[in-house]
């Protein structure tokens, strides 16, 4: 069921949406929680589409907002809320409420957002694209438990990273985290099958991939150890090489499907390593709410480091371990300019 | 290997916990932190050998659960698979049956990359359980996986094959130094219900298998055990305030536990004779989730706390002293089910038509305890009743007061919890509310939780946690031998005092049992809920 609303309120929002349930005979949804997308006209789509696929994990109320503040002086002054409700069959599990959000309203999404939220349940908000610098200060943002950002969609991704590293508040994650889980277990259980120490790391993957800088601080953060990051062509991570005295632990993905692991003094193992849709991020994000240690610790990590690439020679040529306990974000061509802000 | 200590008679469990391959001074990956929890548990390096792998069981649920989870990434790389059965194939043969009924019955979506990943470690191992060349065949295969695929000599035994068949497999296992494992490794066997068909039997089982593989590496699969519902017990009673302190006979006044299938015994009707419904279901399916709602809070979710616990309940179960009040089994007659005619039990193909097999049984059940003292368990299941269906009812006590007219209250009910564990998995709670109107009139309400509408898509399979578990090692969901004894002490009296007595009742196929079974509870004072 589809109800169109136009300029309307949040609270006719709310009673069409009692309304629509009762007409299509369900009184109630075990919803768990309130998922907030910020988008523009664009993208809204397939962002409504991932997050109505996650809804079959987690079923929930989602909320677009779709922020038009107008081109002309006179569009901007007026302010006006558009809605569209779809109930049922149209929305995955849960509910959708599509928010068009017109003229000076543009700016105030949170007064329209706050009355349409669940009671008691988790409000995640996430922006597909561009975010804001500062997620929990954001006005949306502050009403959020979770705030997911995602820095692959930024013009320049890397010092993207920088930001989210500055502004980190417990809450905040990022896609370009969640999409390295897969990497990051594999990783894991190599160690777990394989005791040794690691004194150095190799990281390679596309450049502007904010995903390979982001396994590259987990990896210097957790090992204590320096990290070369390595540019190549791609897709995403290509590689990930763990330098021990018995030889290389390395994981190994030219195609973006398949990788190869290889472990001194054992064969060979091919392992299904896909690079997920977005609705499988999603849904992995909303798995759980609480703030998320590991990435905040990864993140903050190289911060100093992102922005020092003039360093970046120097450590190619000589890798002295332990002196420094920031990974070398190193290029074999010059860094490329997003690191070089500083 | 046969460890003296490891046969001792020790009621409490002897095995530890996971031990991290044997090592002395603990590895711990610097790379794992228990804060994070988006990396899953993956199984270290690993195999594992289906016997009887041309079978249903390990066509539609075995490997689609395999396949799953590769596809989840859970498994370890180079996990290898090996297939052991009479069939005539070479491994691109098995590789291929093993292709189809994933692709018939997994529930992620088919992906080659995921599929190549295992294909690479499947191999076939055609030969009869006598024979000895076939495992000396499936030792070199083993050894040769170890080299190609870097198992690391870590192999589970998985027996999908009739229990008649057990003895001879794990000495097959055992003579051809198949269940020792080499030095910082381990060999696990995993065996499927039915474990024996009474107490005696039963332990010769166990006995069997634990001369070969050492009690904590023995797994017994209760697939009931793997449903999220299931577990989902353990976090509704132990995670909330709201439930356990009315979890007593203070203010439960009767649970009901119900399996109700609505097929008939189909083409199993060699194995269903003889056996029965309680055998079949109440000695384990029934009396686990009979322990899962009765035990006391475990003092860890460590697997012996959790076996203690469920022990403790079981050794505390007290059957009624008058067996034939107490307790009813019946035979489905010919009726119609669902607007389909279907035939009586003893007019099924292969079944004697003097058979006494019960294929329903309701027992009612008493747990001597401080917290359940005078609670009756009521226990049923049944094929061919009116739909498929499993929950748990516990069903509370009258308010003691009620301060409205009689005629206000006509229609009110008891409350009642109901866990229904599957299908359309959930919790409900049911109880009065006010009829909207002038007048005071109160009825019968539901709320509802249903665990994600379509949750069930995307929550893994029994077989995939269950496996999952196997390779980590982790016995948590698998009963283990005490629970399994225990439970046969409990329900042959039963079964003897059924032989020995009368024939079973007959009920209309399609509906929910004999009349026996209402009268039982009539006794009573109570009724079956209608689930």
């Amino acid at each position: 069921m589809k109800i169109d609303l136009t300029d309307t309120t949040s609270s006719k929002i709310n009673a069409t949406l009692i309304d629509a349930r009762r007409a299509i005979g369900t009184a109630t949804v075990g919803m768990v929680l309130t998922l907030v997308i910020v988008t523009d006209e664009g993208s809204a789509y397939d962002a409504l589409k991932a997050a109505s696929d996650a809804s079959r994990e987690h079923p929930s109320r989602i909320l677009a907002v779709i922020k038009r503040p107008g081109r002309s002086p006179r569009a901007r002054s007026q302010a006006r809320l558009d809605a569209e409700v779809r109930v049922g069959s149209d929305s995955g599990t849960g509910e959708t409420v599509v928010l068009r959000l017109h003229g000076e309203l543009a700016a105030q999404a949170q007064s329209v957002v706050l009355p349409l939220l669940l009671p008691d349940a988790p409000v995640v908000v996430w922006w597909p694209e561009n975010a804001p610098v500062n997620p929990e200060k954001d006005p949306l943002g502050t009403l959020a438990q979770r705030r997911i950002t995602d820095a692959v969609a930024a013009e320049s991704p890397v010092e993207q990273l920088a930001t989210r590293a500055a502004s980190y508040a417990p809450g905040d994650t990022d896609l370009a985290w969640t999409r390295i889980t897969p990497w990051r277990s594999m990783l894991a259980a190599a160690l777990d099958q394989k005791h040794v120490q690691v004194d150095s790391a190799t990281v390679e993957g596309e450049s502007d991939n904010p995903s390979t800088e982001l396994l590259a601080l987990w990896l210097a953060e957790r090992l204590k150890i320096k990290v070369e990051r390595k540019v190549s062509e791609g897709p995403g991570i290509t590689a990930v090489r763990m330098h021990t005295v018995d030889g290389d632990v390395c994981l190994d993905r030219p195609d973006g499907l398949l990788a190869k692991l290889s472990m001194p003094g054992q064969p060979d193992r091919m392992v299904a390593l896909k690079r997920r849709e977005t609705s499988e991020l999603i849904a992995e994000e909303l798995r759980r709410l609480d703030p998320d240690l590991i990435y905040a610790s990864a993140v903050r990590y190289g911060v100093e480091n992102l922005h020092s690439a003039s360093s970046v020679r120097e450590v190619v040529e000589a890798p002295e371990p332990a002196t420094a306990p920031v990974p070398s974000k190193t290029a074999k061509k010059t860094a490329s300019p997003s690191r070089t802000r500083k | 290997m046969t460890d003296p200590a490891a046969v001792s008679d020790d009621p409490v469990l002897d095995d530890g916990a996971p031990e991290n391959f044997g090592e002395t001074n603990v590895w711990i990956n610097p790379l794992r932190d228990p804060a994070d929890r988006r990396l899953p548990r993956i199984a270290g390096p690993s195999g594992l050998v289906i016997f009887g792998v041309t079978g249903d069981l390990s066509r539609k649920k075995l490997m689609p659960a395999i396949y799953d989870l590769a596809n989840r990434g859970l498994l370890p790389p180079g996990f290898s698979l090996v297939g052991f059965a009479r069939r005539d194939w070479e491994d691109e043969d098995f590789a291929q049956v093993v292709h189809d009924s994933v692709k018939e019955h997994s529930r992620t979506p088919f992906r080659e990359e995921v599929w190549q990943q295992l294909a690479k470690g499947m191999r076939f191992v055609q030969g009869e359980f006598v024979d000895d060349q076939a495992f000396d065949k499936l030792r070199e295969t083993i050894e040769e996986l170890d080299k190609a695929q870097g198992t690391g000599g870590n192999f589970a035994f998985y027996l999908s094959v009739p229990p008649k068949f057990f003895p001879q497999v794990v000495q097959q296992l055992k003579a051809h130094g198949l269940a020792d494992p080499p030095k910082g490794s381990w060999r696990r066997a995993v065996i499927e219900k039915p474990f024996g068909h009474d107490l005696a039997s039963a332990q010769e089982l166990n006995k069997v298998v634990h001369e070969v593989f050492p009690r904590d590496e023995v797994f017994r699969i209760d697939h009931y055990l793997g449903k999220e519902t299931v577990q989902n017990i353990l976090a509704l009673r132990f995670a909330n305030a709201m439930f356990e302190p009315i979890w007593n006979r203070g203010y439960v006044d009767h649970v009901q536990i119900t399996m109700a299938e609505d097929i008939g015994i189909g083409g199993r009707a060699g194995y269903y004779d003889g056996i029965g419904a309680a055998r079949d279901v109440i000695q384990n399916h029934l009396l686990q989730l009979m322990a899962l709602t009765a035990m006391e809070e475990p003092a860890s979710f460590h697997p012996k706390a959790l076996v203690a616990e469920k022990l403790k309940v079981l050794t505390s179960v007290k059957i009624p002293d008058d067996l034939g009040k107490h307790t009813v089994r019946a035979q489905y007659a010919h009726g119609w089910q669902g607007g389909e005619e279907v035939p009586g039990y003893l007019e099924e193909e292969g079944i004697n038509p003097k058979s006494k097999t019960d294929t329903f049984a309701a027992i009612k059940l008493e747990i001597n305890n401080r917290r359940w003292a005078g609670v009756p368990f009521y226990l049923r299941t049944g094929k061919r009743l009116g739909r498929r269906v499993t929950e748990i009812a516990v069903v509370f006590q009258r308010a003691p007061y009620l301060p409205f007219d009689a005629a206000a209250t006509e229609e009110l009910g008891q409350n009642a919890l109901v866990i229904r564990v599957q299908p359309d998995e959930g919790v409900t709670v049911r109880f009065g509310s006010k009829v909207p109107g002038t007048s005071m009139e109160v009825r019968d309400v539901t709320m509802d939780f249903a665990y994600g509408e379509s949750f069930t898509e995307s929550s893994p399979e029994a077989y995939e946690r269950l496996i999952l578990d196997v390779l980590l090692g982790d016995a948590n969901l698998f009963p283990r031998h005490q629970e399994v004894e225990e439970s046969w002490r409990i329900l042959d009296p039963i079964e003897k005092y059924w032989d020995a007595h009368g024939k079973p009742a007959q009920y209309e196929a399609g509906t929910w049992g004999p009349a026996e079974a209402d009268e039982m509870l009539a006794r009573d004072g109570r009724s079956w809920r209608r689930p």
